[in-house]
């Protein structure tokens, strides 16, 4: 009783503790700055007497008034004094107030050093815990190095209390002073098998936190994490754990495979939803998404999560969706249903995120429905920032991918006319440019457009109404200019002419007024036009007396644009009229001043400009100015030419490869967009680049074929389809031909003559013809030098076989980047550069001008050799002008004679070969054969590479070598039969098979 | 990792502040004045995530009282919902019903209750009972410390 008394007494004398600053507060509502102001200097007193627990209280009202945004950084150092006063009660109160009010820029922390040091070795474990709970707070780079230590050491402290404070302070030392990471992490290691769950958890935390920093460092952890995660039950652990390994797995896909599993175990058994959440979050960003099931599974519980009547879970399953439906957008896209009812939802963000989500899900199918669903919302919408967002999200859905799922374009006209009625928006500009893109783009619509833009100018006053600040004002721009332009489309000119030359467009914006002007004039030209061609002049004569009348209005516009052009056209009008009144005929005059189509060119058009031949735009123009010394330049001179010589070609045949690759993503689109704009014949305009100088080389550029606007005419798209299918058809039919020649005559094409078997899938109506011939190792010694040398190298190597590839230009065109490629068999495969792919085609490392023939080596690997085959290949290649990508597939036959070798043998050898008995005979009789002996004998040996061993009379003895070594011995009679010998019965078989077709063509 | 918590009523009054990584005064006052503004116009039945910079803010409403919290962008929002979800119970488990008067009366109670609870950023424990009983013994310091001083101070 005394004791309460006594403290009543006390708290007095303190004059105010917290509890009363804060009722001080709450009853000087009108006056609390005034208020607080005398509490501060009643505080800076109490801060000024010796007394702790003065000071404490004083320090405990300013951590309050700091609260309430008051600066209190003056009383810094009697902070300190509290921190470290002996007493708990204080030092709380002092380390509270530390890690509210210091920052880093504070001066006094450095005072703090020692006594935080004293704190932390303190016996008492709550003033350790104070102490790391307020550093937590205010450590600085100073206080991380030279407190790294001490803290350390409590990370093995006996109380779990200590450990798990230290492990967690641990990670913002590593911030301040990341050196104290490394003799630090085999501790923190250990922590994570501490048994201690609390401590285990602030292990894992901190790894974790560690690991999104720099995840590799910690892959050698991902077996022991793996172990925590299948033994783990604590919730918030392993959803630490799991995001973990989201992070870990992009660097190690292995881990994806074995997380798999678990992963989906819990997704079907946890009840808790953050869980599920942090686990299909995981899914959905690993690299586990190869897995369609587990996507499956995820877009199901996601679908759950969607229509839990919780906005949260809701929420979060529309955000996992869209990033799903980057991945897999099948998956997601049954499931438009329930993205359009998230749309009624009453929280906006769940709707703006259904928005992101419909983006995505659109096709050809459901784009009308989907955007007929956004229009009544539209309308419904409250708010001006929503119903904007809605307007930019409907157009940005249809005019994704250049229109790519737009099948009708009036429709989509209507709803950019029906998005005009908008009241309020900002975005009027953003659809005048689409009015004025898909007229301009889509020819097909002009003249629906047209109308729908005539109706617009007409009731201009609708949109105007209140409009000086309204955006929508724009959408007349568009309207405007599209009315003039294609003004031959309008159904009645005078009407829209009358419209545009209305007093009222003179309260439009400046530039608004200046396209109405001068689009004035594009349909007054129109009009004159029309009515020259009926007899009577007058009404043409009152078409410019309209102008004439109108115009000044627009003269006297303060904006200078507009009283220029309408000066100028005015005074045009006047001289007009004066002609007229002379009954001459200006219509034609007129109209040419507004002649011409404007076509719509690609924004990427230039690049397709091809770079002229022999303009290295990476060269130096002049030399590059030295800094070495003289005697260091000849070298350097020659390292930059050497440098030239490869990098030029290598970095045209980059940009072709990417040209060609966007140019195939390009033909896809346009495949898929029926409605684009058809560049007719007349716009094929060619241009010339003139330039004064000499030598810079004057390229033609024919702008109907390489400057292609994204997607190409649809008249054009059905030619390439014809096309396509004609060649196949032609191709076909000259096989047959072909075949049917094989049979009639004998010993044609002498080209087929020098390579053993060639085949050729090429028409000669095809645009480019390219005669592909086989020239095996063996081929004969025809070829140059260097095939021989091949042969040599070969012989070693039992399993290389050399091709030799003629390629032939026979058409006008200059081909460049050519790739040659084959489908490897398991047998035999084409020997690429190290580090290509197995698909990767080689390129020819040359181009082709017209009518030039140039010959390509290539290097196959064969297994076995005693079976013939064929490989399929394709050349695929550019011809210059036309600039298109053009594919040719032939084959390549691989004859058992084109792994033999012309191998001279001398009699006695040969004699003691067939003698040894290692050889299986067989025998073969050539029927219809009526050449002399010596012909046949040569036509074996030049299509079959034998020599003659030995010729005696009626019969002669041959020889032949394969590249694996087997031994070919033949007995040929003038009986045209042979009998024949070999190590390798299929060999042989297949040898003979090929020497009988040789002589049954002949 | 958690990058703020705040604590302010429907009138937008801060009750409580806890930053976990190093910010100016200045730049305080300003996320103060951003939170509160876009934490109070949010519709009642509304999700309770915003985004906000690089932040995802997680803010739910207790009786009078928002709490808002801000933690990275990859951090789990359910999660963070629960975080403030378990402060409430550690609040209501000491004070007893806890209520927005509590709070500002005992202001430090409750930032000595969230040291024990959450430690830079991090979740320090997750059992309820083990930061009660730390609480708990940690004021029976404070109670020795306190009779001890007012012992010093009638006899001293």
């Amino acid at each position: 009783m005394a004791l309460k008394i006594v403290k009543g007494s006390i708290d007095r004398m303190f004059d105010k503790n917290l509890q009363d600053l804060v009722r001080g507060i709450r009853n000087h509502k009108e006056d609390e700055a005034k208020y607080i102001s005398t509490c501060i200097d009643e505080i800076k007193q109490e801060l000024k007497q010796d007394n702790i627990a003065v000071k404490a209280n004083a320090v405990c009202k300013l951590t309050y008034l700091q609260m309430l945004g008051y600066d209190v950084s003056w009383a810094a150092f009697n902070i300190v004094e509290v921190m470290s006063s002996s007493k708990f009660t204080y030092k709380r109160i002092g380390y509270l107030a530390a890690s509210q009010c210091f920052h880093e820029s504070t001066d006094v922390i450095m005072l703090t050093t020692n006594q935080i040091r004293k704190d932390l070795s303190s016996p008492n474990q709550y003033d350790t815990g104070v102490a790391l709970t307020g550093l937590s707070c205010f450590v600085t780079p100073d206080l991380a190095r030279d407190l790294a230590n001490d803290i350390m050491t409590l990370m093995s402290h006996t109380k779990p209390y200590i450990r798990k404070k230290a492990v967690l302070i641990m990670y913002k030392v590593f911030l301040k002073y990341p050196e104290s990471l490394r003799p630090a992490f085999p501790r923190l290691k250990e922590k994570l098998e501490d048994p201690d769950p609390g401590v285990q958890s602030a292990a894992v935390n901190v790894i974790c936190e560690l690991a999104r920093r720099n995840p590799k460092n910690y892959l050698s952890l991902a077996p022991l994490f793996f172990k925590l995660m299948t033994s783990s039950t604590n919730n918030w652990v392993l959803i630490k754990i799991i995001k973990l390994f989201g992070a870990l797995t992009p660097l190690e896909p292995r881990l994806g495979k074995k997380l798999i599993e678990p992963l989906t175990n819990l997704i079907h058994s946890t009840s808790a939803m953050s869980l599920l959440y942090e686990c299909v979050n995981t899914v959905i960003a690993g690299q586990y998404c190869c897995s369609l099931g587990s996507v499956v599974l995820c877009v199901q519980k996601l679908r759950i999560l969607i229509e839990d009547s919780d906005q949260n879970l809701k929420y979060l399953g529309l955000l996992a969706m869209s990033k799903i439906l980057k991945t897999h957008p099948k998956s997601v896209q049954s499931h438009k249903d329930l993205i359009l009812q998230c749309l009624d939802d009453k929280d906006e963000s769940i709707r703006l995120r259904a928005l992101d989500l419909l983006y995505g899900m659109v096709s050809k199918k459901n784009l009308m429905e989907i955007v007929k669903k956004l229009m009544l919302h539209v309308d419904k919408a409250e708010g001006t920032t929503y119903r904007d967002e809605l307007l930019t999200k409907i157009i940005d859905i249809c005019c994704q991918s250049n229109y790519q799922y737009i099948t009708n374009f009036e429709w989509y006209i209507s709803i950019l006319v029906e998005l005009t009625r908008l009241e309020g928006t900002r975005h009027g500009h953003l659809i005048a440019s689409q009015m004025l893109d898909v007229a301009i783009r889509v020819k097909a619509i002009r003249v629906f457009a047209v109308a729908q833009m005539a109706t617009l100018l007409d009731n201009a006053h609708l949109l105007t109404g209140n409009m000086q600040r309204n955006g929508i004002c724009e959408v007349l721009y568009a309207a405007a200019w599209i009315c003039g332009e294609f003004s031959e489309h309008l159904e009645n000119p005078m009407q829209t002419l009358e419209a545009m030359l209305r007093p009222k467009v003179a309260t439009l914006p400046g530039h608004i007024q200046a396209v109405y002007v001068q689009n004035a004039a594009k349909l007054f030209a129109t009009v004159l036009k029309s009515q020259e061609g009926n007899t009577d002049g007058t009404a043409a004569q009152e078409t410019s007396q309209l102008m004439i009348e109108r115009l000044p209005l627009f003269v006297q516009s303060a904006n200078l644009e507009v009283q220029e052009r309408a000066s100028c056209i005015l005074q045009l009008v006047k001289y007009i009229q004066k002609l007229q009144q002379k009954d001459v005929e200006v219509a034609e005059e007129v109209s040419a001043l507004f002649a011409g189509e404007l076509n719509p060119v690609a924004p990427k058009a230039q690049k397709k400009v091809p770079v002229p031949e022999g303009l290295d735009l990476d060269a130096w123009i002049n030399e590059p100015p030295s800094e070495s010394e003289s005697e260091d330049e000849q070298p350097k001179a020659i390292f930059t030419k050497e440098e030239h010589k490869h990098s030029r070609p290598r970095h045209t045949e980059v940009d072709e490869k990417e040209l060609a690759k966007r140019r195939e993503a390009r033909k896809q689109e346009q495949a898929n967009n029926p409605f684009y704009i058809k560049a007719s014949p007349s716009s094929q305009k060619v241009y010339q680049e003139s330039t004064g100088v000499e030598h810079i080389p004057v390229v033609q550029i024919d702008l109907s074929v390489p400057l292609k606007v994204p997607g190409l005419p649809m008249s054009d798209q059905y030619v390439k389809l014809e096309e396509e299918r004609r060649q196949k058809q032609r191709v076909e039919k000259k096989k047959k031909e072909k075949k049917k020649r094989k049979e009639k005559h004998s010993g044609r094409g002498k080209k087929r003559d020098s390579g053993p078997e060639s085949e050729e899938d090429i028409t000669p109506a095809h645009m480019v013809d390219i005669v592909t011939e086989e020239m095996p190792e063996n081929a004969l010694p025809i070829h140059t030098p260097i095939t021989v040398c091949d042969i040599q190298g070969n012989l070693q190597d039992g399993s290389q076989v050399v091709v030799s590839v003629i390629f032939e230009n026979k058409c006008d065109g200059f081909l460049k980047s050519m790739e040659f490629n084959v489908l490897d068999s398991l047998n035999a495969k084409l020997q690429r550069p190290e580090g290509s792919g197995p698909h990767d085609g080689l390129t020819v490392p040359f181009q082709l001008p017209p009518g030039v023939s140039n010959e390509a080596r290539f290097v196959f690997t064969v297994q076995s050799i005693v079976m013939p085959q064929k490989l399929k290949g394709t050349l695929t290649f550019i011809v210059k002008d036309s600039s298109t990508h053009e594919k040719l597939d032939f084959k390549l036959h691989f004859t058992c004679t084109s792994y033999l070798i012309t191998t001279p043998c001398y009699s006695d050898a040969f004699a003691k070969l067939l003698e040894s008995g290692d050889l299986k005979c067989s025998s073969v009789r050539l029927e219809g054969v009526s050449m002399p002996f010596h012909h046949l004998l040569a036509r074996i040996c030049f299509h079959h590479h034998f020599s003659v061993v030995e010729r005696i009379d009626s019969c002669s003895s041959m020889y032949s070598r394969s590249i694996q070594g087997h031994h070919v011995c033949l007995l040929v009679k003038t009986t045209v039969s042979i009998d024949a010998k070999c190590d390798e019965p299929t060999l042989l078989g297949n040898v003979l098979d090929e020497i009988k077709q040789t002589f049954s063509q002949c | 990792m958690m990058r703020f918590l705040l604590l302010f009523s429907r009138q937008g009054k801060l009750r409580l502040q806890k930053w976990f990584t190093p910010i100016s005064e200045r730049e305080k006052k300003k996320i103060i004045r951003d939170m509160t503004s876009m934490v109070l116009a949010r519709q009642p039945r509304s999700c309770n995530f915003l985004h906000w910079k690089d932040l995802k803010i997680i803010y739910k409403r207790y009786a009078s009282l928002y709490f808002c919290l801000a933690v990275d962008n990859q951090e789990n929002e359910l999660l963070a919902l629960e975080v403030i979800h378990r402060y409430v119970e550690l609040l209501d488990k000491y004070f007893g019903n806890v209520c927005e008067l509590d709070i500002i009366f005992n202001f430090e109670k409750a930032y000595f209750i969230l040291d024990e609870f959450l430690i830079g950023g991090e979740i320090q424990e997750t059992s309820k009972q083990v930061v009660n009983r730390c609480i708990e013994s940690s004021d029976m310091l404070q109670e020795d410390d306190s009779s001890e001083w007012y012992e010093v101070e009638l006899f001293g």
